[in-house]
């Protein structure tokens, strides 16, 4: 437990923004996203409100991605899960504590920033209301895919460009039913988005570690 | 519980290439392996093997004890001082006093500096420290000399030396000569496939 810990604090060090690794840039990216979307469509407040939740939505997707060429490569050619494996760290925990760490180093962030963004594109509270409930949801969940993908690609040549690739089709699910949520007045679609991020958060770890084993051998 | 480290008939392949088949190896707590062989012969895949990160091709590794490897990955992030990269590992490690192998290997005085600035030298002697830290019965060092100098070479060698004496167990991996107490040599290509 105590092992779990110390990872989770390195890489929170890591990935948080000021730290080493990651930074705020996702985030501006995200609020750039929805800064550019009125000038792109038009400023009629009717269709921006119609339509600026579904944006927050992809923009949302898209900064997820952004972090991923980070998240796992530099340590698999560090050899850090090497160091750890021979500590009896398994992988799997690295994995799961690397998820943890993505996910509150993208997420809470993202979460405030989706409140200026709302204003900036005119949602109504109770749209705001949904998108950030359904992206609090859904953000695990994009969280595990990346986690698993960046895995997959770490060893790659060019695997920060695949990783991006891949991950959009792995999280349409999360996509549908979170920005579903929008159209009707129902709490289903929510809670099946939080269903799918709850079974992506649970695989996710396996697969990437999984991946990371598999890349010792290559 | 007495460290003990055996490999028995273990091959290797890489890609569709047999390095080496056939080897065995025993070590009993003292003991200090030299593998020796020219580049690209499989001496960092037997270290890999024995450290159970790569499996073999056929045969089997058993260790009893914990594991320390040093080999060219240094596992320390480069954008943090070198303090508090070795850190992490301390408090992984549950090392209490860090500060004796910090002197030993000198680098106390470049606690501060960030891992990406060190030299070739300086980043093997922090690998080393790691692994001192760790306080562990078999030593798996890969290359252990590439890029120190002859005093830092020395002080190495006096490392392995201590540790041994201590009942420790030492498989290095070096294509340059390193005086260990009085090892077994192991020259990899007597097992060329």
């Amino acid at each position: 437990m105590s092992a779990a810990w110390t990872l989770l604090r390195r890489d929170l060090g890591l990935l948080m923004p000021g730290g080493s690794g990651g930074g705020v840039l996702p985030l501006l990216f995200f609020l750039a996203v929805a800064m550019l979307y009125p000038f792109a469509v038009g400023p009629e407040p009717e269709l921006l409100a119609r339509t600026g939740g579904g944006v927050i939505w992809v923009a949302a997707l898209l900064a997820a991605i952004l972090p991923l060429e980070k998240l796992v490569t530099d340590d698999v050619e560090a050899g850090v899960f090497d160091q750890l494996h021979l500590r009896g760290v398994t992988e799997e925990l690295a994995m799961a504590v690397r998820l943890i760490a993505h996910w509150l180093a993208f997420a809470p962030l993202l979460l405030i920033a989706t409140l200026p963004a709302a204003a900036l594109l005119g949602l109504g509270e109770e749209t705001t209301q949904t998108v950030l409930l359904g992206l609090l949801a859904g953000t695990p969940g994009l969280a595990a895919v990346g986690l698993a993908v960046a895995a997959l690609t770490a060893s790659m040549r060019g695997g920060a460009a695949l990783a991006g690739l891949m991950v959009i089709p792995l999280a349409v699910p999360i996509l549908i039913f979170g920005a579903g949520a929008l159209a009707r007045p129902d709490p289903s679609a929510l809670l099946l988005t939080a269903a799918i991020s709850l079974g992506l958060c649970a695989l996710a770890p396996l697969a990437a570690a999984a991946a990371i084993r598999a890349a010792r051998e290559a | 519980m007495q460290a003990q480290l055996t490999a028995i008939d273990i091959a290797c392949r890489r890609g569709d290439r047999l390095l080496f088949k056939g080897l065995s190896l025993a070590c009993a707590p003292g003991d200090a392996v030299h593998v020796t062989g020219p580049n690209g012969v499989g001496k960092s895949s037997l270290i890999r093997i024995l450290a159970g990160l790569l499996r073999p091709f056929s045969g089997e590794v058993t260790a009893e004890g914990g594991l320390g490897l040093v080999d060219e990955r240094l596992a320390l992030d480069p954008n943090q001082p070198l303090g508090k990269a070795l850190a992490f590992w301390e408090r992984l490690d549950g090392c209490s006093e860090p500060g004796r192998t910090l002197d030993l290997l000198q680098l106390e005085p470049l606690l501060d500096v960030p891992v990406r600035f060190l030299s070739t030298g300086q980043k093997k002697r922090a690998a080393l420290a790691r692994l001192l830290n760790r306080h562990c019965p078999i030593w798996l060092l890969d290359e252990p000399l590439n890029g120190l100098d002859g005093q830092a070479q020395k002080s190495v060698e006096a490392l392995v030396a201590q540790h041994c004496d201590r009942g420790g167990i030492a498989v290095v991996a070096s294509h340059q000569p390193i005086a260990l107490p009085s090892p077994t040599l192991l020259g990899i290509e007597d097992y060329a496939a």
